[in-house]
């Protein structure tokens, strides 16, 4: 008799108010709280949030094609000015070797790496900053906004590795089988950018003098690269602190991939065991850091 | 009803750290260097972290929801309320206390966050749906019905900066009312787009709680929250005001906390305020009658928005109001561009103008102001939704009755003529008529 006169009651309920369709999880999906000063990854979280990788790569390839004048020529001009401007001052005037081929190969050849290196740290270093609204409103893992801006200067680099092979073609270079570690190599380079770009990135939050300071890094960084001087030059006792550098062991692998030669395997696997260590301490830093991002930007 | 939350916040606090400068609060690398030097020395000195202020935007918050409930937060402006969903949405970390969700959670914080101008309707409605947390097989699913809801079909390839601010607004609340988690929160968006479009947003909202979705709904506007929510949170300096009913908690609120709010408002960094604006106004009082601050007026009576301003450069103040209701459509404006015995003066520096609106017809009520300033030939600033009043009821033609409600936020009083014999032809007499 009790439990007839129950019933009905639980029907009425509040206007407005229906039961879930759902039933819930018995624990919660997800709890907030202060958080330590080391973070896991969280690889979780980035995977769930895959397509806006994918869109926001999308995005900066997009926008930078579609707001400048040239578009597409830029990832063009860029490399092949700089290489021509290299070859007239470093190659004819200073006379600087380079290795048997010629010095305008050779300095594209090192350009290659290093332009798409240099842009993906610039752009990937600002992306925080530059989407401070997107950053301060929505959540996602902050680790994607980086990681699509050194994936959109990938596409520069596809352009001028076009450029490379007519240009190789022009001087009557012919492609060796060691073109087959081209990928490998991109790779590494791609790591190495995203493991800068994560400290810069970060750093650039708390401070804006990061801004202004990185363009002159790189320029900086570039010199302590052998782009415009082959890393024979460099006397066989201070070779080790150059190839302290990653960059540099691996802008010597992509001359060898494209022009010919005899890869200098300790020298790459050095840059990759420190494009590593780079990676994984800068995420660690990243991660740190990350949940103060919305406060401070 | 002891059901299982599917929110649960436990002795939540959020504090920030003020800068000690102006600008913001990020620093320079050099002063954080130079301070680094000097710690040592500061330390053998005594206290040093006295120069930092804090602030406890929220301060111990706890609260339980249910899921399906339609949960409203009210609270006057640096209550906490934002600060609740940057938290329950991860844009922020708690420090301290806990929070634990049983659900997706899904936010409708400021519509048409990550939308970019360079892109078309289509781009920017994947873009936006990934950031907001949509996986790309939703998107594509849900496609038609986004485009549709939106009204921009002829409009999908065509980069959104070409759009008008409504097509804008339509589109991107359309990509974020179509996200399907457990949990969705809602702040401000229904001060957007007219009112046939926020009527479709309200209708939107409702559908979503009826489907047993938890909604947590941030607004000022006390309609949209009476209309919607079946619970009400009071936020009040980070804690919990009060907890019940909308309709007694609005109630106490407006005639509280809400009314101080609204006789004199801080323009400086206002929300409302337009893209483009220049920050001229800074500060908004409502004035009755006879000059003092108030909240509320009666129907009929007139009253006063004074503003203050500064600027470097010289300009003859212009300065005018839109009123709007809770729903945001508009009603009327006043404006002194266009009337030329109410031009002022060139000035420069700062200045105070004072708008009297002689016996606006407003029937019982809650509105919202919208503030205009600039020079004689354009706006520089705009604050929507800079202020909003109460008119009480009154007796306004002194009939002895009150005007009864339903007949729209506008009543008027009308001259009446009426002759005999005009009846046969049912038209009154008019001048035209007779001459012939």
């Amino acid at each position: 008799m009790e439990t007839q006169m129950a019933e009905p009651e639980l029907l009425i309920e509040p206007q407005g108010y229906s039961r879930p369709s759902v039933s819930l999880p018995e624990k919660p999906l997800l709890v907030m709280v202060p958080s330590k000063r080391w973070v896991a990854l969280d690889l979780r979280s980035l995977w769930t949030f895959r397509d806006l990788l994918y869109f926001l790569t999308l995005r900066d390839v997009k926008i930078r094609y579609k707001q400048t004048a040239l578009g597409v020529a830029w990832a063009v001009l860029q490399p092949l000015l700089t290489m021509l401007i290299f070859t007239l001052f470093f190659g004819r005037v200073a006379k600087i070797p380079s290795n048997g081929h010629p010095y305008a190969l050779f300095a594209f050849a090192g350009l290659l790496p290093w332009t798409f290196f240099a842009n993906a740290i610039t752009n990937s270093g600002n992306s925080l900053v530059n989407n401070a609204a997107l950053i301060s409103k929505v959540y996602f893992p902050r680790l994607i906004m980086p990681s699509a801006a050194v994936l959109a200067s990938l596409v520069d680099l596809a352009v001028s590795l076009v450029l490379m092979f007519g240009l190789a073609a022009f001087y009557g270079v012919g492609m060796s089988l060691n073109i087959l570690a081209l990928p490998a190599l991109i790779l590494l380079t791609t790591l190495l950018a995203l493991a800068v770009s994560l400290f810069f990135a970060a750093l650039n939050v708390k401070y804006r003098d990061v801004r202004y300071a990185l363009p002159f890094l790189v320029q900086l960084a570039m010199f302590a690269t052998p782009i415009i001087y082959p890393i024979s030059m460099v006397p066989q006792r201070w070779r080790w602190a150059l190839l302290l550098n990653p960059m540099a062991g691996l802008v010597e692998g992509f001359r060898v991939s494209l022009l010919g030669g005899q890869f200098d395997l300790p020298g790459l696997e050095l840059a990759s065991a420190i494009t590593i260590i780079l990676l994984a301490l800068g995420a660690y830093y990243f991660r740190s850091v990350e949940r103060s991002f919305a406060d401070l930007i | 009803m002891s059901m299982k939350p599917i929110i649960r916040v436990e002795n939540l606090h959020k504090r920030y750290e003020l800068g000690t400068k102006l600008g913001g609060s990020y620093s320079t690398l050099r002063e954080d260097l130079m301070n680094a030097l000097r710690r040592p020395f500061r330390r053998a000195g005594g206290r040093s972290h006295s120069r930092k202020r804090t602030l406890w935007a929220l301060a111990g918050l706890s609260f339980e929801v249910s899921p399906g409930e339609v949960l409203g937060v009210i609270g006057r402006n640096g209550a906490g309320k934002s600060t609740l969903l940057k938290v329950l949405s991860r844009i922020t970390e708690p420090t301290q206390g806990r929070v634990e969700l049983f659900g997706r959670v899904g936010s409708l914080l400021e519509v048409g966050t990550g939308f970019h101008p360079e892109l078309t309707g289509r781009e920017n409605i994947f873009l936006n749906g990934a950031i907001l947390g949509m996986r790309k097989r939703e998107i594509e699913r849900q496609f038609d019905q986004i485009v549709a809801f939106a009204e921009i079909e002829q409009f999908l390839d065509t980069p959104v900066k070409r759009y008008s601010s409504g097509m804008f607004t339509k589109l991107a609340f359309s990509v974020a009312a179509h996200l399907e988690p457990e949990i969705l929160l809602v702040d401000e968006i229904l001060s957007v787009g007219d009112a046939a479009f926020q009527k479709k947003c309200l209708g939107k909202m409702r559908e979503v709680a009826g489907g047993g979705r938890t909604v947590l709904f941030v607004s000022h506007n006390s309609a949209a929250i009476e209309a919607l929510c079946d619970r009400c949170l009071w936020l009040r300096e980070g804690r919990l005001e009060a907890d019940g009913e909308p309709i007694d908690l609005l109630r106490r609120y407006l005639t509280t906390d809400g009314a101080q709010e609204a006789a004199t408002v801080s323009l400086s960094r206002h929300g409302g305020r337009t893209p483009g604006s220049e920050e001229l106004m800074h500060k908004a009082t409502l004035l009755s009658e006879d000059g003092t601050p108030t909240t509320s007026v009666r129907m009929g009576e007139t009253f006063g928005v004074q503003v203050h301003f500064s600027r470097s450069t010289p300009l003859k103040p212009v300065f005018g109001l839109a009123f709007k209701t809770v729903t945001g459509a508009p009603l009327f404006g006043v404006n002194n561009r266009f009337v030329p015995a109410e031009q002022m003066p060139e000035t420069a520096g700062e200045g105070v103008v004072t708008c009297w609106v002689e016996r606006p017809p407003l029937m019982p009520g809650t509105y919202f102001l919208d503030l205009h300033f600039g020079d004689e030939y354009r706006d520089l600033d705009v604050v929507r939704e800079a202020l909003s009043f109460d008119v009480e009821a009154s007796d306004v033609f002194g009939t002895g009755r009150l005007c009864p409600p339903g007949g729209g936020p506008i009543c008027w009083g009308g001259r009446y003529q009426y002759e005999p014999n005009g009846a046969a032809s049912g038209l009154p007499s008019i001048p035209v008529s007779q001459s012939k």
